[in-house]
C-alpha cells in the first residue's frame, strides 16, 4: 500500500509544479503550449480515465495513516490534540552571493495565529519556501515538535500537515472546483468515484467557512474566488498549519475579514495553526495573535500583536520611522470630457454578459475609483477598455472620437494603462526588460529609425534611465523580465505606463495587488500626481480604502451594471457596501 | 538579443540540438548494426558521402538550399508562438506555381522569365499558409492540424495537375508538366555545380534573422509570441502581424518550390514532393527556431540526407534507411525540448528561475 501512495503522491506533486510554471506563461491559447501545460495532461488525463465505479474502502484514512507512517508516534499523537509547533532555527538561504535570508529564527506556537510581515524581498516568501521544501536552505534547521524534519518537497511538509496557499493560483483552469479539490489530494487511488466525491465534496462545503459552486471551471472564478478555492484546497486537505501568502490581497475588505475571521475561530478551537504573509497592519492588528518582521534577511524584530503598536511594526518593518503620505490634491482647472462610456456591453469567456450597459464620462484631473467585489465584471471592462476584449455593443468615446484600441488611437489620445496581475497582462516573460519597456515606443523615433529598424542602443540606454528613476531591481536591463521578483514586474510596468510626460488617460486595475507598503505608497503617489497633472483616471480596485483614499467619484459595479455613483468626500460607507453586495 | 548576461542559456541552445543529433546517431548505429552492417563504417559512409570532398560537399549544399528556406516556414511562425507544419504544402504550391508562370511566359527573356517564376513561387506558397494563419486568426482553427492537412491537398493537386490540366502528353510513364526551357532554367555559381537556391537560401535566413530580430515588425512578432495579452495591451495588430508572418513563413518554402523546380527537376511531378518539407520542420525544431542557425543545420541535415545513396551501394542498407535515421532525429530532438533548464551548468548561478528580490542597486531614499 505504501507503494501505492507513493505513486499517487508523486503524480500530484508534478501537477502542482507544472500547474505553478504555467502560471506565467498562460497566453490566451495562441502561445505554444509551454512545457508546463503539455506536463499537466498525463497527470489529469490519468484522473479522467480513472472515472469508473470502484471505491477504495481505505481512501478515507489514507491521508492520518501518510501523517502517522511519515511522522512517527509522537507526531501522530500530538496531530490528534493540537497543530504541531513549527520552528525554524537559524535558517540562512543564499543564492549565488545574495543572502535572501540571514540566520532567520521564528517559532510557530500551536494554535496560534502568526503574522509574517517585511517589505517586497525582505524573504517572506524565501523563508516559508525553505519551510514548505520548495527550497533547500544554505543551513539551518525546521524543527516540528523539537525534531529536525527534512522537508525536500511540499508532498513532505504536507505529511507534516503543513500547507501552503500561495500569492499565484494553483488550480488548473481547465478543471472544475470539484475537480480540482479531488486533484490536490495527496492520497488519490487511480480510480475516482466521482459519485461519492461529489457526495463527499458537497458534504465538506456545508461545513467549509465559505462556499463555491463545484461545478464551475476554475477558468470562470474571479480572483477572490479563486483564493478562496486555494483555502480550502488546503482545509479539505486537512492541513494544520496553514501557511497563507498573502491571502487578502484579492479580497474584498469585507471578504477578507470574514475569511480571516472564520480562519481565526479555526485557530481559536486550537484546531490550526496560521503563518501569515502580510502587507497589511490593519489586519495583522485585527487578526494575528504574533508577529514576526523580517527585513533585508534578516530577523527585524517579534512579538506579541497586543503588545506592539502599528507604528512599532512599521519602524521594524522599515528600520525607521515613516507617516503615511497624504495625497494632496490640487483642484482641476478646467474640465474636459476625456473618456466616455455609453451604454457598453460585453461578454465573458463563457459568452455569458458580464458589463451590461454601463455609462460614464470620466473628464480630466479627476480619478474615478470603480469598486465592487470581484467577478462583477470590472475585469471585462478593464479589458475592453484596455484592448484585450471585443465589446459586443456599445460605444466608447476618447476625447470624444471612436475609440478601439488600436495602437495609432492609443498614441494619439496617449492611453496607458496598469492592468492586474502585470505579469500576465502587460509584460513578455521572455523577452528583456528592455525590451518590456519598450513596448510603447519601439516603433516610433528615437527607438525606431524610419519606423522599421530598431535602434537597440537606444531602447537600452531609455530602459537604463527608467530602471534608476523607478529603481526597479533587475541584474541588467538584458534580464528577462520574467526573472523578476513580482514587485519589480510591476515597477517595469508602471515605469512604462507613468513615465509618458503627455499622458492623458490612465485605465488602472488593482495596480497595487500584492505589493508593499512603500511601493503603494508610491504608485499611490504616482496617480494622483498624473491626475493633479490633468490625466483622466479609470481606478478599478478590490480594495476600497485605497478607492477612498485616491477617487475623487467613486462607482460601484454589481452584476455588470453600476448601481451607485457619489462624489467620494460626500459617499456614504454603508450604501457603498451595501450596493457591493447587490442590495 | 545576444549578450553576456545570456550566455549559459545561449549555451544550452547549442548544446542540446548538438548532444540530440549525436545520441540519434548513436541510437541510428544500433539500428544498422541490428539490419546487419557495420554502424562505424556506415558513420565513416555518411561523413565522407556528406563532408568527404569537395564533389560530395557541393552534393550536400544542392540538398541544403531547399532545406534553409522550407526550415523558415516553421521557424517564422514559431516566433509567434504558432506551430505550422505545411512546409511540404507549401513547396509544391510553390512548384505549381513557378512551372504556370513560367512556361506561360516563356517567350520573355530569360531574367524576367526566372523573377516571374520566383515572384509565383513565393506568392503562391505565401497565400496557401497565410490562409493557415487567417484560420488561425478570424476562426480558431488549430495552425498545425490545418496546415498538416493542406499537405495532403497541395500533393493531391500537384498530382491532379500534372495527371491531367497541365500534363505534357509526351511524359508517359511518369507524368508531368512541359518541362521549362533550358534558357529559362537558374544556373550554378560559377565554379561549382551549386545552384543559385543556395545564395536565396543564405539570403532568406540573413533577412529573416534581420526582420525578426532588429525591425519593429520583428518586435512586435516576438510580443505577441511572448504574449499575446501584452501585445493587445500595447494596442498591436495581431490579426495583421499573424497573417503577414505566415504569408512570408508560406513564401519562403514556395520559393524553395520555385528553386527545386527551376534548378533541379526542370518540369512539376510528383518528386517534387521529394521531403524537403518535412526535413525542413526538422531543420527548424533542430536549429531552436533561429534562422541563422536553421543555415548552418541546413546543411549538416543536408549532408546526412545526401548519403543515402551511399548506404544502398556500399552497404546494401535500403535507401530508405536514411528516413529511418530523420525520424530518430526527430523524436530525439522533441525529447530533448523536455530536457532545457534541467542541467545546473546552464543555469545562471546568481539567478536561478526566480531570483530573490534582493537589492541590486541601491534603493534610493526617496521611496
Amino acid at each position: 500500500m505504501s507503494n501505492q501512495i507513493d505513486t499517487a503522491q508523486d503524480s500530484n506533486h508534478f501537477q502542482t509544479k507544472a500547474n505553478l510554471h504555467t502560471q506565467g506563461f498562460a497566453g490566451d491559447g495562441s502561445g505554444t503550449a509551454d512545457k508546463g501545460e503539455a506536463a499537466t495532461a498525463p497527470g489529469g488525463s490519468l484522473r479522467e480515465n480513472g472515472g469508473v465505479d470502484c471505491i477504495d474502502p481505505n481512501r478515507l484514512d489514507f491521508l492520518e495513516q501518510a501523517q502517522r507512517s511519515a511522522g512517527g508516534s509522537s507526531l501522530a499523537t500530538s496531530l490528534l490534540a493540537q497543530p504541531p509547533e513549527l520552528e525554524v532555527v537559524n535558517i540562512t538561504k543564499q543564492f549565488g552571493t545574495m543572502f535572501a535570508l540571514d540566520s532567520v529564527s521564528m517559532s510557530l506556537k500551536p494554535g496560534t495565529f502568526h503574522a509574517l510581515l517585511g517589505e517586497n524581498g525582505a524573504g517572506k516568501s524565501t523563508l516559508v519556501k525553505c519551510i514548505m521544501g520548495f527550497y533547500a536552505p544554505t543551513s539551518g534547521e525546521v524543527l516540528i515538535d523539537k525534531q529536525i524534519c527534512q522537508i525536500a518537497s511540499p508532498r513532505d511538509a504536507h505529511r507534516y500537515g503543513i500547507g501552503m496557499v500561495y500569492q499565484h493560483f494553483t488550480s488548473v483552469p481547465a478543471m472544475t472546483v470539484a475537480e480540482n479539490l479531488v486533484l490536490s489530494r495527496f492520497d488519490s487511488s487511480n480510480l475516482i468515484n466521482w459519485k461519492l466525491e461529489h457526495e463527499q465534496l458537497s458534504a465538506f462545503m456545508q461545513t467549509a467557512p465559505f462556499q463555491i459552486p463545484l461545478d464551475v471551471p476554475v477558468a470562470q472564478l474571479a480572483a477572490g474566488q479563486k483564493q478562496k478555492l486555494e483555502i480550502l484546497k488546503q482545509l479539505y486537505l486537512k492541513s494544520r498549519i496553514l501557511i497563507l501568502d498573502e491571502p487578502t490581497s484579492v479580497l474584498t475588505p469585507k471578504e477578507a475579514d470574514e475569511v480571516l475571521g472564520l480562519l481565526q475561530a479555526e485557530v481559536q478551537t486550537g484546531w490550526l495553526s496560521v503563518l501569515m504573509i502580510s502587507h497589511k497592519f490593519r489586519e495583522v492588528t485585527a487578526f494575528a495573535d504574533e508577529v514576526t518582521v523580517l527585513r533585508k534577511g534578516k530577523l527585524a524584530g517579534h512579538g506579541l500583536v497586543k503588545e506592539l503598536s502599528i507604528q512599532d511594526m512599521a519602524e521594524m518593518m522599515m528600520g525607521e520611522k515613516r507617516e503615511p503620505q497624504q495625497v494632496e490634491k490640487v483642484a482641476p482647472s478646467a474640465l474636459a470630457p476625456i473618456l466616455q462610456l455609453k451604454d457598453l456591453h460585453a461578454n465573458k469567456d463563457n459568452g455569458l454578459e458580464a458589463v451590461a450597459g454601463v455609462n460614464l464620462t470620466i473628464y480630466s484631473g479627476e480619478i474615478v475609483g470603480i469598486a465592487g467585489i470581484s467577478g462583477n465584471g470590472q475585469r471585462e471592462l478593464v479589458e475592453v477598455l484596455a484592448g484585450q476584449r471585443q465589446a459586443t455593443s456599445g460605444q466608447v468615446l476618447v476625447n470624444g472620437e471612436i475609440y478601439r484600441a488600436t495602437r495609432a488611437e492609443m498614441f494619439r489620445h496617449q492611453i496607458f494603462s496598469l492592468p492586474e496581475e502585470p505579469l500576465r497582462n502587460a509584460c513578455v516573460p521572455n523577452m528583456s526588460v528592455a525590451e518590456n519597456l519598450a513596448l510603447r515606443t519601439f516603433d516610433r523615433p528615437p527607438q525606431a529609425k524610419g519606423g522599421w529598424l530598431l535602434i537597440h542602443r537606444v531602447i537600452r540606454q531609455m530602459a537604463q534611465a527608467l530602471v534608476t528613476r523607478f529603481s526597479i531591481k533587475t541584474p541588467s536591463v538584458d534580464t528577462p523580465v520574467g526573472n523578476l521578483s513580482g514587485g519589480n514586474v510591476q515597477r517595469t510596468v508602471l515605469a512604462r505606463e507613468l513615465s509618458s510626460e503627455r499622458i492623458k488617460l490612465l485605465i488602472a486595475a488593482n495596480p497595487c495587488f500584492g505589493l508593499d507598503f512603500a511601493a503603494v505608497e508610491y504608485i499611490h503617489g504616482q496617480i494622483v500626481a498624473a491626475r493633479n497633472r490633468g490625466v483622466a483616471v479609470l481606478l478599478v480596485s478590490e480594495d476600497l480604502d485605497e478607492l477612498l483614499k485616491l477617487s475623487d467619484r467613486i462607482v460601484v459595479i454589481s452584476g455588470g451594471r453600476f448601481v451607485y455613483e457619489s462624489v467620494t468626500t460626500n459617499a456614504d460607507f454603508a450604501a457603498i457596501s451595501q450596493s457591493m453586495a447587490g442590495h | 538579443m545576444l549578450n553576456h548576461y545570456h550566455w549559459r542559456g545561449t549555451l544550452e541552445a547549442v548544446c542540446i540540438p548538438i548532444a540530440a543529433i549525436f545520441f540519434s546517431l548513436v541510437l541510428f548505429g544500433i539500428f544498422c548494426a541490428l539490419a546487419g552492417a557495420d554502424p562505424l563504417g556506415v558513420y565513416a559512409s555518411i561523413y565522407k558521402a556528406a563532408f568527404g570532398s569537395w564533389f560530395s560537399f557541393q552534393n550536400t549544399l544542392i540538398r541544403a538550399s531547399p532545406l534553409m528556406l522550407t526550415s523558415l516556414c516553421t521557424a517564422l511562425p514559431a516566433q509567434l508562438g504558432l506551430m505550422i507544419i505545411g512546409n511540404e504544402g507549401a513547396f509544391v504550391i510553390g512548384g505549381i506555381g513557378a512551372v504556370a508562370v513560367g512556361l506561360a511566359i516563356s517567350s520573355a527573356p530569360p531574367t524576367v522569365v526566372q523573377l516571374a517564376m520566383a515572384i509565383s513561387g513565393i506568392v503562391c506558397g505565401g497565400l496557401w499558409i497565410g490562409a493557415v494563419g487567417a484560420l488561425r486568426y478570424y476562426r480558431a482553427v488549430n495552425e498545425t492540424i490545418s496546415s498538416l492537412l493542406l499537405n495532403y491537398v497541395a500533393i493531391a493537386l500537384l498530382n491532379h495537375l500534372v495527371s491531367g490540366p497541365m500534363r505534357d502528353p509526351s511524359s508517359l510513364n511518369k507524368p508531368s508538366t512541359y518541362p521549362i526551357p533550358a534558357l529559362d532554367m537558374l544556373g550554378s555559381i560559377p565554379g561549382t555545380r551549386v545552384h543559385y537556391g543556395l545564395i536565396y537560401g543564405l539570403i532568406a535566413c540573413a533577412i529573416t534573422y534581420f526582420l525578426m530580430r532588429r525591425t519593429t515588425f520583428g518586435f512586435a512578432a516576438r510580443t505577441i509570441g511572448g504574449n499575446i495579452r501584452a501585445a493587445r495591451i500595447a494596442g498591436l495588430p495581431v490579426g495583421k502581424l499573424t497573417v503577414a508572418i505566415c504569408f512570408l513563413a508560406g513564401s519562403c518554402a514556395g520559393l524553395a518550390g520555385m528553386v527545386e523546380v527551376a534548378a533541379v527537376q526542370g518540369r512539376a511531378n510528383e518528386s517534387l514532393n521529394a521531403n524537403y518539407g518535412y526535413a525542413g520542420i526538422l531543420v527548424a525544431f533542430v536549429a531552436r527556431y533561429n534562422p541563422l542557425a536553421a543555415s548552418l543545420v541546413a546543411v549538416l541535415l543536408g549532408g546526412i540526407l545526401a548519403s543515402g545513396g551511399i548506404l544502398q551501394r556500399l552497404h546494401s542498407l535500403p535507401d530508405a534507411t536514411i528516413l529511418v535515421f530523420q525520424g530518430l532525429v526527430f523524436l530525439v530532438v522533441l525529447y530533448s525540448e523536455s530536457l532545457y533548464g534541467r542541467f545546473r551548468v546552464f543555469q545562471d548561478q546568481s539567478t536561478v528561475r526566480r531570483p530573490p528580490s534582493v537589492p541590486y542597486v541601491p534603493r534610493p531614499t526617496s521611496l
